[in-house]
């Protein structure tokens, strides 16, 4: 069965290019533009990867991150966070949050491919 | 040594200056030269009418002999050896060089406040992302934008059997974000452009409107005339050469619509017979006038014979509107006294406070200050009001059974054992 990744991200375009990457390598690719409901749709998808924007309406993607790291269930749930601004505050904050990988827009596809690679290479497989 | 014990100092800083000997002066003044000399040496207190007798002997004004230089001048110039580190002796001796050498130290002490003000510019400028709302955004904008084209622009060239649904698609993404992207990247150029220019790095907003403000003297006869006109108002701002900053003509129109409505509601000419048959009480004029206080206190402040003063704050404690009076100092930069009413009120809108209020450390001028809190937003459900807090400071009229004591800024306020003090002053140990 295909890996399953959720990926919230208020940018239509940029969702729609790494749906494509990600499609591509296999994945079914949930996309979700909203931060609000993200918590809920993640819980219910139970993924094996999760890319959070920081920027969303209705909640950010650190709000998102912490929600998430509180759950027992998703202390070892894949993370990677893009964000527009590269500051090391917004980088210490995710990572105090508990992200997996953090990475700067504008990326390149072929790192955030080998991002997600790396994050998904140890996880099992769900059966 | 407090400043009323160096009066002898400054007596014979004044007699060396004039050329005079010291036995020549106590003859002068009918004293003996050896008690001149205890005198000079800060050994004897001195007042009264040989205090006269010596002024007037020295052609000097008494005062400058017990007050020496301005309390203000020295603080800025103790300001100005705390932060070059001067240590030793003469850090206490800023007294003597600002008397012996006024000229001198007034270009030390303007030559700080210069400083304070470039610092704080370059502040803000090195920080330009954190402190700029409009750069971040436009910033982030641009970012968004760029990975969006970088993304879907590696995906054409990269991928060499692209289904034609999926290239049409693409293709279409590219046009309009490259059209964004080139929106926004002209945008932040004009932004960046025109900042410059419209942005004196020596002077705020703030200080631009109260130029402008004090230009016409508060009062604005178009608006108490014509009432409510929204392009008298703009008229007025963009005519002003003291609003030389888009920010500084933003908050001017503020200010303008808030006396149209101001003087729409309570005329000055109202206002001024209910003062001349109750006395200058924003209280009794604010029941006579059927007016909230909070717009009594704006209008007494438009009425140059009370001499008023008046400051604005909103929720945050900034402070967003200020007349100046003589005698009641407003720091420029840095947070002002917690114990001013203007605070006090903040979390209570409807609340009247009057107090008889003296700040430490200059002329020793009273003042009654009234103060209250009043609602400025539309009302919701379940929502905080924002508030503003607006003081009148007019200058005392007879005694008070109590009086406050408060400061202008912790740094150089003087009061002793303070329950709202943040910072040490440098005034302690005594100018």
């Amino acid at each position: 069965m295909a890996k399953h990744v959720v990926l919230v991200e208020d940018e239509t375009n940029i969702a729609e290019a790494i749906r494509f990457l990600l499609g591509r390598e296999g994945w079914r690719v949930e996309t979700l533009a909203n931060g609000s409901t993200a918590v809920d749709v993640i819980r219910n998808a139970n993924p094996d990867l999760v890319i959070l924007d920081v920027m969303l309406p209705g909640k950010s993607g650190f709000e998102i991150l912490r929600d998430l790291r509180a759950d027992p269930v998703f202390v070892d749930l894949p993370i990677l966070m893009l964000t527009a601004r590269g500051q090391a505050r917004d980088r210490e904050m995710a990572e105090t949050a508990g992200v997996s990988r953090f990475m700067t827009k504008p990326f390149s596809n072929g790192e955030m491919l080998d991002a997600v690679r790396a994050l998904t290479a140890t996880t099992p497989t769900t059966p | 040594m407090s400043r009323e014990a160096l009066t002898g100092s400054r007596i014979r800083e004044r007699r060396v200056m004039a050329g005079q000997k010291q036995a020549d002066l106590a003859t002068e003044i009918g004293i003996s030269a050896s008690y001149l000399n205890l005198i000079e040496h800060n050994r004897r207190r001195i007042g009264g009418k040989l205090l006269l007798n010596i002024s007037a002997a020295l052609g000097v004004e008494p005062t400058a002999l017990t007050e020496g230089a301005e309390v203000a001048l020295i603080s800025t110039l103790r300001e100005a050896a705390d932060e070059a580190g001067l240590t030793g002796p003469e850090v206490t001796r800023a007294d003597e060089f600002a008397g012996r050498f006024p000229g001198w130290a007034d270009v030390l002490a303007s030559t700080q406040r210069r400083i304070a003000t470039l610092v704080r510019t370059i502040e803000t400028l090195t920080d330009r992302l954190a402190h700029d709302p409009h750069l971040a955004a436009s910033m982030h904008e641009l970012l968004t934008t760029a990975a969006a084209i970088r993304s879907t622009a590696s995906i054409l060239a990269d991928t060499k059997t692209l289904e034609p649904e999926w290239r049409d698609r693409f293709h279409i993404n590219i046009d309009q974000d490259s059209r964004r992207l080139a929106d926004s990247a002209q945008a932040l150029v004009r932004y960046l452009e025109a900042d410059p220019d419209t942005t004196p790095a020596a002077s705020s907003p703030q200080e631009e409107v109260e130029a402008f403000l004090e230009a016409h003297r508060f009062r604005f006869a178009m608006l108490e005339e014509a009432g409510h006109d929204d392009s008298a108002i703009e008229g007025l701002a963009q005519a002003a050469p003291e609003l030389q900053s888009a920010a500084a003509r933003h908050i001017a129109r503020d200010v303008l619509h808030q006396v149209a409505r101001d003087a729409d509601a309570l005329p000055i000419k109202q206002l001024s017979a209910a003062v001349q048959e109750f006395g200058p009480d924003p209280m009794l004029l604010a029941q006579h006038c059927r007016q909230p206080v909070g717009r009594v206190l704006r209008r007494m402040a438009a009425m140059p014979e009370l001499r008023a003063g008046l400051l604005v704050c909103d929720r945050s404690g900034t402070v967003i509107f200020r007349k100046s009076v003589d005698g009641f100092a407003v720091p420029r930069f840095g947070a002002c006294c917690p114990l001013w009413p203007l605070f006090s009120v903040l979390g209570h809108p409807g609340l009247v406070v009057r107090e008889r209020l003296e700040q430490l450390g200059r002329g020793h001028s009273e003042f009654d200050c009234i103060a209250t809190s009043e609602v400025q937003s539309a009302p919701g459900y379940n929502m905080q009001p924002l508030v503003q807090s607006v003081m009148l400071i007019l200058p005392a009229q007879g005694p008070a059974a109590q009086k406050l004591d408060v400061g202008s800024t912790c740094r150089i306020c003087p009061r002793d054992h303070c329950p709202a003090r943040r910072e040490p002053s440098i005034l302690n140990g005594g100018v």
